[in-house]
Formats: structure tokens, C-alpha cells, sequence
């Protein structure tokens, strides 16, 4: 399937943009026109809400994972989108551990991933530290997955605290083939990706071929840091990861990484935090490249933001940057901040550290700044 | 006996700054609040049975770490929020 276009039909109308910001949640909504936007919020003001999704399967389940400073994560859900909420009865948790042992805690939940549509009411959850949670009821209650929490490798695939990102180790991008509901991926910072075949219960390192230059072994079985991984609904043997240590691609059956990443002007590089795939053309991606040179300065290279594209898998890269700030620009888009719409053309989306909203109408051919002053930008969901 | 409650649980108390709980122990008290007001536990009290980090906890204004610590009908309990803004 790799390489051929879908006849899915494009969505029309409004869109809605789900924006998790350090502070708060705000919802962005769109004319039929996608130009002119009108921003709602905050909800759970002064809460760090790390990620805000909309249950496709009934367009009206919404879930936030969200802690504050003083108090314990949760998740909460609105089935009215957003204008009330219920906090889950049994939040994503570790078990208690035995007398004498020494418990995992989870600090924040940072991922949401809802389940099939054979699967109604099924969700994913990935936390800080390293954990993958499900829900059968729509996000009320939360169960450790604990062919993945209690493996007994886990602690040697995930190192220590010390590894994970200055905001804690992450467990994210928690994949589900759509032909079968038992196939996941999850992504971890740092650990790398790994893949279960049988719904969790058991998991297996999926990192050949990439890169992780922090590590003594350049190329070893786990231990890499993807910052971002993607598979592609209609292609789902077609997987992309930014990654620490550049752009990836991987064609299954074929288990091996390609740094199609190596294609990107030598100037710009292709570090970066998020990618964004087509919803019909699986040979179409997006990223936001960033400096990650020296000491990770993690902005756009020489302050010039652009978004970067590729339509023929990867061999070649187009600097999409009309519209946005041409100097002295130097903008953080977190792996969780960058989306697409489902229209056609495309509508892009991004979010910064300093609290913008970017969109393009057109797959990235122009950008236009549609929210400003808002708090540190964690995720952008289209609904 | 006499709770009072910091304002980022207030939420779960509908606004109220000081409620009633029984119980013998801290853990006890904890119990109960969960039961009057649920998921007010979860975001004080870690799955391990810790007080989170920024949570402190005081009986008749000496603060406690342990929730095992046996309590009389007549103290007094003080959950405040610790410096944690930014």
C-alpha cells in the first residue's frame, strides 16, 4: 500500500482545535472556511493539561489529562464538549507496591489515545514515568496494562529517572493498528519504541536501524529517545518517528528504521519534537525542525521557523515558512503540538512554547497566526 | 472531626473550607473524606500511599508524614497547599 494516494472522501466545515497549554485548556473553532477563528476558554485554569482528544467513535467524549503543581494527575471527561466535566472515578495509577518495595508513582498522565471503533469505550493512556494504562468505560476507570508496567525488562529499556526529558521520562505516542486492535506501539523518551502483537500482554524493542548518539552503542536494541512516532491510519504498515536523533521511516514488514531524515537541507538538520502525517497520503509528512546542536537549544534553526514537507516519503523536503516570522523567531513546537485537519487541502496546525497558534489553510504552502498570548503550548487535536 | 481544606480541593467539598470526617488514624480520616467527596484522596495521597510533594498535612498545627498516626475526636486537621506556583 505504500506509496498510493486514498480516495477517502476530505472532511468539510469547521474545525476545532483541542489546545492543552501549561495552564490550561482552550478550544480554537473555525469558520466553514477554516479563516477566521474564535477561541473558548480556559478550561481547568492554572491546571498543566498535557493533552486534550475527542473520542472520534461519538464526536462528543472529551478527555483531559491534567494535574496542578499541588495536586495529584487525573483525567477528566466531558461528554458536552467541555462545557461540564467529570473527573475519572479511578485515575491512572500504579499498584500499590508490597511492604518494603519500592512503588512507581505516576506523575502525570501525558497521553490519550482512544481505541477502535470495534472497541467502543476502550482508551490509552501513557504517563510520566513509563506507563500505559487502559480504559474500558470511556476514561472513568483506568487499569495498569500490565504486560507492559510489570515487564521485567522495562527498567533496563527505560534507564533511569536521569533519561527521560527535563519534564520527566514519558511513555507517548501510544499507536493502534486499525486492522487489529491487539497490534500497539508505544513510544518512549527515552526507551524507545516498542510493539506488542497480542493487546499488551507481551512486548518486543522495534529500533533497528535507529539512531541514538547519546548512548555508548550508537545503534542499540533500545535505549533511543523518539520524540514523536506516527503510523498512518489507511497504511498502517508504514510507520514515521522524529526522533531525537532525526527523521525515520519504516515500511513493514520491514523492521528497520530509514533515516529519511538525511534528506533535509544539511543547514536545518532533522531534529525536531512533531510530526504530522496526511490523512490520505501516507507518503506526505510534516515536521517542525529544531536546533539540535550544541546544547539542544531546541528552537527553529537561526531563529527562521518553517515547517518542513515531504510527499514522496521522504527523499525530499520543501521549507514551508510563508506567513511565518522570517527573523529573530526562535519557537519550541512540543511533540503533542503540531496536528492536520482532515480537509482538502489539509489544514496544519501548530503551537509554541510562547503560547501562538499557527495554521495554514493549504498543506503548509502559507501560515497564518490565529491565537496569541495564550500559556506555554503542550498539545494541539483537531475534532 | 474538624477538616479544613486548602483551596485547589475545594472543588471536590463544593467550595467548602472546612468539612467533618471520622476515623481513628489519618489514613482513616483520608478514607472517609474519599467517601464523602470522591477523588479527593488520589490528588493528595499518591498511589503509594505517600503525601504528594506539594501537599503538608497538620494535626493541631504540627505537620504529619506518616498517615498511620492515630488521631482523637477533638483534633483538628489542616491540609494546605505548599509553594508551588510558576
Amino acid at each position: 500500500m505504500a506509496g498510493k494516494v486514498s480516495t477517502q472522501k476530505a472532511a468539510t466545515g469547521r474545525v476545532r482545535l483541542l489546545v492543552a497549554t501549561r495552564k490550561g485548556a482552550f478550544i480554537l473553532t473555525s469558520d466553514p472556511a477554516r479563516r477566521r477563528w474564535k477561541t473558548a476558554g480556559p478550561m481547568f485554569l492554572g491546571h498543566t493539561v498535557h493533552h486534550c482528544v475527542l473520542d472520534p467513535r461519538d464526536r462528543r467524549t472529551l478527555l483531559v489529562a491534567a494535574r496542578t503543581g499541588h495536586l495529584g494527575p487525573t483525567v477528566f471527561r466531558s461528554l458536552d464538549m467541555g462545557k461540564s466535566w467529570k473527573e475519572a472515578a479511578r485515575p491512572p495509577a500504579f499498584p500499590k507496591a508490597a511492604e518494603g518495595q519500592k512503588g512507581r508513582v505516576v506523575d502525570h498522565v501525558f497521553w490519550l489515545t482512544p481505541g477502535l471503533a470495534s472497541e467502543p469505550g476502550a482508551w490509552y493512556a501513557g504517563t510520566s514515568p513509563q506507563g500505559l494504562f487502559r480504559s474500558e468505560d470511556g476514561g472513568a476507570n483506568w487499569a495498569p496494562v500490565s504486560g507492559f508496567n510489570d515487564h521485567p525488562l522495562l527498567a533496563t529499556w527505560t534507564g533511569g529517572e536521569q533519561d527521560g526529558t527535563p519534564d520527566g521520562p514519558k511513555l507517548h505516542s501510544v499507536l493502534i493498528d486499525p486492522r487489529d486492535a491487539g497490534r500497539l506501539y508505544v513510544g518512549m523518551s527515552s526507551g524507545g519504541v516498542f510493539e506488542s502483537r497480542d493487546k499488551g500482554k507481551s512486548w518486543r524493542p522495534l529500533n533497528a536501524g535507529c539512531l541514538a548518539d547519546f548512548l555508548p552503542t550508537p545503534y542499540p536494541e533500545y535505549g533511543q529517545d523518539p520524540h514523536c512516532v506516527r503510523l498512518h491510519p489507511l497504511a498502517p504498515d508504514i510507520l514515521y518517528q522524529q526522533n531525537h536523533c532525526g527523521i525515520y521511516r519504516m515500511a513493514r514488514p520491514d523492521d528497520r528504521w530509514v533515516r529519511v531524515g538525511a534528506n533535509m537541507p544539511k543547514q536545518v538538520g532533522d531534529i525536531g519534537f512533531p510530526m504530522v502525517l496526511h490523512p490520505r497520503n501516507p507518503d506526505a509528512v510534516w515536521v517542525f525542525p529544531m536546533d539540535g546542536g550544541s546544547v539542544w537549544p531546541r528552537t527553529s534553526p537561526g531563529g527562521k521557523p518553517a515547517v518542513y514537507g515531504t510527499r514522496d516519503a521522504g527523499k525530499s523536503w520543501r521549507r514551508l515558512a510563508t506567513g511565518l516570522p522570517a527573523r529573530q523567531a526562535w519557537l519550541t513546537v512540543k511533540r503533542q503540538a503540531m496536528s492536520a485537519d482532515l480537509h482538502d487541502p489539509v489544514g496544519l496546525y501548530f503551537g509554541t512554547t510562547n503560547g501562538e497558534i499557527w495554521s495554514s489553510r493549504n498543506e503548509g504552502a502559507s501560515w497564518s497566526c490565529i491565537a496569541r498570548h495564550l500559556p506555554q503550548v503542550y498539545a494541539v487535536e483537531t475534532a | 472531626m474538624k477538616v479544613l481544606i486548602p483551596t485547589p480541593l475545594r472543588s471536590y467539598t463544593g467550595e467548602r473550607h472546612e468539612v467533618q470526617a471520622a476515623g481513628a488514624t489519618l489514613s482513616a480520616i483520608l478514607a472517609d473524606l474519599d467517601r464523602r467527596y470522591p477523588g479527593i484522596r488520589f490528588r493528595m495521597i499518591d498511589e503509594q500511599d505517600a503525601i504528594r510533594r506539594h501537599i503538608r498535612i497538620f494535626v493541631n498545627g504540627n505537620q504529619v508524614r506518616a498517615l498511620q498516626v492515630p488521631l482523637q475526636a477533638a483534633d483538628e486537621i489542616l491540609i494546605v497547599q505548599a509553594l508551588s506556583g510558576g
